[in-house]
């Protein structure tokens, strides 16, 4: 079965991503396809590489990445959730003329037709947030 | 229709709205799970429920609030894996944030 997932609560202030991201294990981990992990709202903080966690504590987005290529994850980061909270890859450094970029790996920055598309797609769609 | 509830009954109403719905299955997830706490006060609302929802509580969570030990009698218990299936078996899910 195609799953979809979206994530609308940002890393450390709310259970949300964690839960996603244990429940995006288990449904590999059952055989099913994860077909998108949409981050929404200040779920785009889950994909800023610049965090740096004690090192006792978990690193949200590390573990996102990493799950994203191991599994070959297609997560989505939307784009004007993104230029919100300076969340900048490539692209968007030049186009908004900013100094930097801050994605992590395995995320890409597209806008929320992806989120829709996910919606259609998948045989479910599952919300995790505040 | 999957209800996904992740909030404390006594924090906020989302097991409500989801019982108001009228039937189908409750996983409570998160600070959820405390609906799910033997002699709370949400116990009498769980248990009349039961005739019309089908009630799971997140293993994880209920262990991580330390009630794993006390879940009210007709609750089932499952893990990632069973939220999972839960999510399948069901054509629709509904989080109430």
């Amino acid at each position: 079965m195609k799953f979809a997932i979206l994530v609308n609560e940002g890393p450390y202030t709310h259970q949300a991503s964690d839960t996603a991201f244990q429940f995006a294990k288990a449904v590999l981990a059952k055989g099913h396809e994860i077909f998108r992990v949409f981050f929404y709202h200040d779920g785009v903080n889950n994909a800023t590489r610049l965090t740096t966690p004690p090192q006792d504590d978990r690193n949200i987005v590390n573990r996102w990445s990493k799950l994203a290529e191991e599994h070959n994850l297609d997560m989505v980061v939307c784009v004007a959730a993104a230029q919100r909270r300076g969340i900048v890859d490539e692209g968007e450094m030049k186009r908004n003329g900013k100094d930097a970029t801050n994605l992590a790996p395995g995320f890409r920055i597209s806008g929320l037709g992806q989120l829709i598309e996910a919606g259609i797609q998948a045989d479910r769609l599952v919300v995790f947030g505040d | 229709m999957l209800h996904i509830i992740n909030k404390s009954p006594y924090d906020r109403p989302a097991l409500d709205s989801a019982l108001n719905t009228g039937e189908g299955a409750i996983l409570l997830i998160e600070d959820g799970v405390y609906a799910a706490a033997k002699g709370g006060a949400a116990e009498a609302r769980i248990k009349a429920a039961q005739g019309k929802f089908k009630v799971y509580a997140l293993l994880a969570d209920l262990e991580a609030r330390g009630i794993a030990d006390r879940v009210t009698d007709g609750v089932s218990v499952v893990d990632y894996g069973g939220f999972v299936d839960l999510v399948a078996e069901h054509k629709t899910n509904q989080s109430w944030l």
